[in-house]
């Protein structure tokens, strides 16, 4: 099976949880199962190849051009990781269906649980960094979900939080340090970057990337100073915190770690760095561990320390180390993944977890008592149990490396593990049984404990036969890791003479002290004050939080003037620097000559718009001062030979216009005086500076000669060969560009449709609606409504003007006109019937949906574009040819006025559907509808006519 | 002649910036209105400008001007009013929501919001 689809897999089987769990809860557990299955057995095909020190590869170019490729690929360390979280994935898959109660959403927990599974396997297999960081940001996405799976639990919700902002901090400092080495490296691929360890350990940029990658590898795998994230995310279900903090989740940066091992070990720095940390996490946590009460706070600083072992061990840097930590992480995950399984079912049982209220089990839970106890004493390293094997050989590694004190503290830290394994069984198991358990306890069925069964089945084979159970595959992995071929050698007895022994037997005794002190020296560590961490990091969330309300509330706590000034002038300054550190000569260009006529019309555009600055209060008369600068501009564009333009404007004015009286009708006509005359000051001298800002962009522009060839050149020379038009801007909008066309013909219609639907919620009962309601108009009634004259002119008007509108589409391929202008004219002359004639008259004679008319245009445009493949072409492409139909003259057909019609419709369609809304308001506002076109005042029933909905 | 059509653009803007500026909405979209009259006319422009040479092609003209910023132009006109007919309608839905057409929120409001 690929490695890519072994990947692929989980996230397929995430799709099925959902749906199954309507057929029900075993049904949706089987499936989420399944795929777990199909994914381990594909990779168990693997095995035999991977033995013969094979790689196993997928590739699938993703984005060459970024270096981002979807490669896969299976080693020994690989192999280990995903037989690990496909194999442990699949016993809590069996487990916890068992565990959830009917309460709880089981069909979200698998797919949650199927897509952490989907994001663990794609990081262990990835061959190419960048997809591995893809895979690590979605594990600690997926976590998140599980951690805070029970959504009803403060605790959940706030371990979630935490985890994800301590881990996906340390996801993007791993990012930048990934990026880093790929740089040094030149490529993204792993497999060439685990080549480059010379040119990476000897790069400047080395350190900085290491920091940043253990920030991510010690975040993940809650190593010291990031520990404390962990044992809050013990507020999730257990069968996650089995998953997550046993074989998963936190193993991930273990993973990376002996990934780039090649590469960033074996120098001082990574000596010290990654020893350290395992270090001081390794005793700390375990000293932790052995006051807590909660069994699985117990078990979380149990693992945080066990964690801390392995990097530890990797930070030691030699091969043989590298080798223990290899046979360390399959023990580790074995037997803590029975253990938490086991916590679990004792809280499933008993209904709590607390250590000071249990004791005594062991004859009501015989069987959870038997698979603790061989887990428990696995961890606490006690022969001939896999545990027991990988502490001696980490002591022996320990006691060989220098300074002194790491040796005395691995023995420190292994005496409070032997004590804190103890303790977990003497004190929830042994002693005398108890009468006051919140739930009388006894084992479950066989299907809660089966999981937790087979794994400490796994514990007891792996520690009698260590090299026929785990050796070959501590081999492949170590391999992997160290590069090189590795034959371990796992034995039960390494002599008398051997330190590790003298060191094992130290612990042993020393736990068995502290279990024996432990009523004592819990009054001490509970009598000592100590930080926090949760109180810490809520309290600089707390402040970071409101920081940057702060900031915010600064930037825009809701005044838009504000947030434009600030934008503005942001905008001003960039400018203005840009201006400055840039050198300027004056411009070149021959300047064009100034007409009388154009003079005037400068003239009138900048007495109009200075006049809307100062008058802008008197709302109508600004809209008329405005009509006229649309004016001025559109007699611009046909002066500086723009025809298209100058006909676009000028429909495009008057509609506007339009719009805006409509408003107008309901919007107060004065604009009163609120702000102080500073600030008006203010406000006009950043508008001069941005106004002279622009005007000198433009003028510079204007009169400097271009500075690449410009593309018009082709435009102009291919629009009719290739075309079939002669008028270029049309041929460009409807062929060249048609696609963009395409693209702002939609913009237009959901531009419209966005419109209706706000005049929909409107229209819906509502503070609005009641406005409307009782709404009277601030101004008098004309007292001719729909005046004669007008409404005889419009009638004549209507046939002329629609053959107007066609007559300026057919044309518009050749000289100036086309599908936006045609739809301009044709929406102008049907608002003109609504003014004139009124808007139930039309309305009752308005027999096609604008609705429809944009769908249709949008559609007739696709499909013009999409024919184009029947022809065997790319989309879009189009087609003319020339025609003779008697008694016309020849005449040219073009598959772009199909696609101008499409155009057409839209604009059509939009235009309407805007102004049209607005009338429905003016309806709902009580203006009356008229039936007859030219109904007088007098003839209206106002009331009965309301529009009511 | 590019002075003229420069010294359009800059007050344009500059009428513009300051009417979106104020504090009610109406004076907001026309001062939108005026910035999207400047911006069409800047990008034009940018095409560098003369007179008489429209881009038709015919066998009589002696030479055209860039049709590209026309085309791109035409587009952004019929955008824009698409646009200002958007605003528009917020600003009547906002009117009538509020009983105003303040487009500043009252501090408290705004707190509100932010939390």
């Amino acid at each position: 099976m690929s490695p890519a689809l072994i990947a692929a897999l989980p996230f397929i089987g995430a799709l099925f949880p959902g749906l199954m769990i309507r057929v029900g809860r075993n049904a949706c557990a089987v499936m989420a199962g399944f795929f777990s299955l199909m994914a381990l057995v594909g990779l168990g095909l693997h095995i035999p190849a991977i033995l013969r020190d094979e790689v196993v590869t997928a590739q699938i170019n993703w984005m060459p051009a970024l270096g981002l490729n979807a490669n896969f690929f299976i080693d020994g360390l690989g192999l280990l990781f995903a037989g690990l979280i496909l194999g442990i994935g699949l016993l809590i898959i069996v487990y916890a269906r068992f565990y959830l109660s009917e309460r709880d959403p089981m069909g979200q927990f698998y797919t949650y649980l199927m897509l952490f599974q989907g994001a663990m396997v794609g990081i262990v297999l990835s061959d190419n960094i960048l997809l591995l960081l893809v895979f690590w940001e979605l594990t600690s996405l997926s976590s998140f979900l599980l951690i805070g799976y029970w959504k009803h639990l403060p605790e959940g919700r706030q371990g979630a939080r935490m985890a994800l902002a301590v881990t996906g901090g340390g996801g993007l400092a791993m990012i930048a340090g990934m990026l880093i080495l790929g740089h040094i490296a030149g490529s993204y691929d792993l497999t060439i970057i685990l080549q480059s360890r010379e040119a990476i350990q000897s790069s400047p940029l080395y350190l900085p990337a290491l920091i940043l990658i253990l920030a991510g590898c010690f975040t993940k795998s809650a190593q010291f100073p990031f520990h404390f994230w962990l044992p809050h995310a013990m507020a999730a279900p257990t069968p996650v915190s089995a998953y997550l903090h046993s074989a998963t989740m936190v193993k991930a940066g273990i993973f990376l770690m002996a990934r780039m091992w090649p590469v960033l070990a074996g120098t001082p720095e990574w000596f010290w760095i990654v020893t350290s940390a395992g270090l001081i996490t390794m005793v700390m946590a375990a000293k932790i561990a052995f006051f807590k009460d909660d069994l699985k706070a117990l078990l979380a600083f149990s693992t945080v320390s066990h964690l801390g072992l392995i990097t530890m061990l990797l930070g030691f840097g030699t091969k043989a180390a590298a080798t223990v930590a290899v046979f360390h992480i399959i023990n580790h995950a074995t037997f803590k993944a029975a253990l938490f399984m086991c916590a679990g079912i004792v809280d499933h049982e008993a209904h709590t977890r607390d250590i000071k209220r249990l004791g005594g089990l062991r004859r009501l839970m015989p069987v959870t008592f038997i698979i603790t106890t061989i887990a428990g004493l696995s961890m606490a390293g006690i022969a001939p149990l896999n545990g027991y094997l990988s502490k001696e050989m980490m002591l022996e590694q320990a006691a060989h490396t220098a300074p002194w004190v790491i040796p005395l503290l691995v023995v420190i830290g292994a005496t409070f593990s032997v004590a804190y394994s103890f303790r977990l069984i003497a004190h929830t198991f042994l002693g005398a049984e108890r009468n006051d358990y919140p739930h009388h306890p006894h084992d479950p069925g066989f299907g809660m404990w089966s999981s937790p069964a087979l794994l400490a089945t796994l514990v007891v084979l792996i520690g009698l036969m260590p090299m026929t159970f785990a050796g070959w595959l501590v081999d492949a992995a170590a391999g992997a890791v160290t590069g090189a071929a590795v034959h371990a050698h796992i034995v039960h007895w390494h002599g008398a003479h051997s330190p590790a022994l003298w060191m094992s037997v130290f612990a042993v005794g020393g736990g068995l002290v502290l279990l024996g002190l432990h009523g004592s020296l819990d009054r001490i560590w509970l009598a000592t004050p100590r930080p926090e961490a949760k109180r810490i990091f809520d309290a600089v969330i707390e402040g970071l939080a409101a920081l940057f309300a702060r900031v915010t509330e600064a930037l825009h706590g809701g005044s838009l003037g504000r947030y434009l000034w600030i934008t503005v002038a942001t905008l001003l300054a960039v400018g203005w620097y840009a201006f400055r550190s840039g050198s300027h000569l004056p411009g070149t260009r021959a300047l064009q000559p100034i007409e009388p006529v154009a003079a005037v019309g400068w003239m009138s555009l900048m007495i109009a718009s200075l006049a809307i600055a100062v008058l802008h209060r008197q709302r109508l008369l600004t809209l008329i001062l405005v009509g006229v600068v649309g004016l001025v501009v559109s007699v611009g564009f046909a002066y500086l030979s723009a025809p298209d333009l100058a006909l676009t404007q000028i429909s495009v004015e008057v509609a506007t216009v339009i719009l805006m009286l409509l408003s107008l009708n309901f919007l107060p006509k004065v604009t009163p005086i609120e702000s102080t005359s500073l600030r008006r000051v203010g406000d006009a001298a950043i508008a001069g500076v941005g106004g002279l800002a622009v005007g000198g962009l433009i003028y510079a522009l204007m009169t400097r000669d271009f500075a690449f060839p410009t593309i018009a050149d082709y435009h102009l020379a291919n629009a009719k060969t290739l075309g079939g038009g002669t008028n270029v801007v049309n041929v460009i909008l409807v062929d060249f560009r048609g696609y963009d066309t395409f693209g702002e013909i939609t913009v237009l219609g959901i531009a419209a449709t966005l419109i209706f639907a706000l005049t929909e919620t409107l229209l819906r009962p509502g503070p609005a609606n009641d406005r409307l309601r009782t709404w009277t108009g601030d101004t008098q009634d004309a007292g001719d409504r729909h005046p004669l004259m007008m409404v005889v002119a419009t009638r004549i008007m209507l046939p002329i003007a629609l053959m107007v509108g066609i007559y300026i589409f057919l044309r518009g391929h050749n000289v100036p006109g086309g599908g936006f202008i045609a739809g301009l004219v044709v929406a102008i002359t049907l608002v003109m019937q609504y003014m004139a004639s009124g808007f139930g008259w039309t309305e009752a004679r308005q027999r096609i949906d604008y609705h429809g008319l944009i769908g249709a245009g949008v559609l007739v445009a696709a499909a013009t574009g999409v024919g184009s493949w029947l022809a065997g072409r790319p989309f879009m492409t189009s087609n003319y040819g020339y025609f003779r139909i008697w008694p016309l003259e020849e005449f040219e057909l073009a598959t772009a006025a199909l696609f101008d019609l499409g155009v057409f419709l839209t604009v059509l369609g939009a235009v309407m559907l805007a102004l049209s809304s607005l009338t429905r308001i003016a309806v709902r506002a009580g203006q009356t509808i008229n039936v007859e076109a030219y109904d007088m005042e007098d003839k209206f029933e106002p009331a009965a006519v309301k529009e009511d909905r | 002649m590019e002075l003229l059509v420069a010294s359009s653009v800059g007050l344009m803007t500059a009428v513009g910036i300051y009417l979106i500026l104020r504090m009610r909405s109406f004076p907001v979209i026309v001062g939108l209105t005026m910035i999207s009259y400047a911006c069409n006319v800047f990008i034009f422009a940018s095409g560098r400008i003369v007179a008489g040479l429209p881009p038709i092609l015919s066998k009589t003209a002696t030479g055209y001007t860039d049709p590209v910023p026309q085309a791109l132009v035409l587009t952004a006109i019929v955008i824009s009013f698409g646009m200002t007919a958007v605003l528009v309608m917020m600003a009547l839905g906002a009117f009538f929501e509020a009983g105003d057409d303040r487009i500043d929120l009252k501090a408290d409001t705004a707190r509100d919001s932010a939390e």
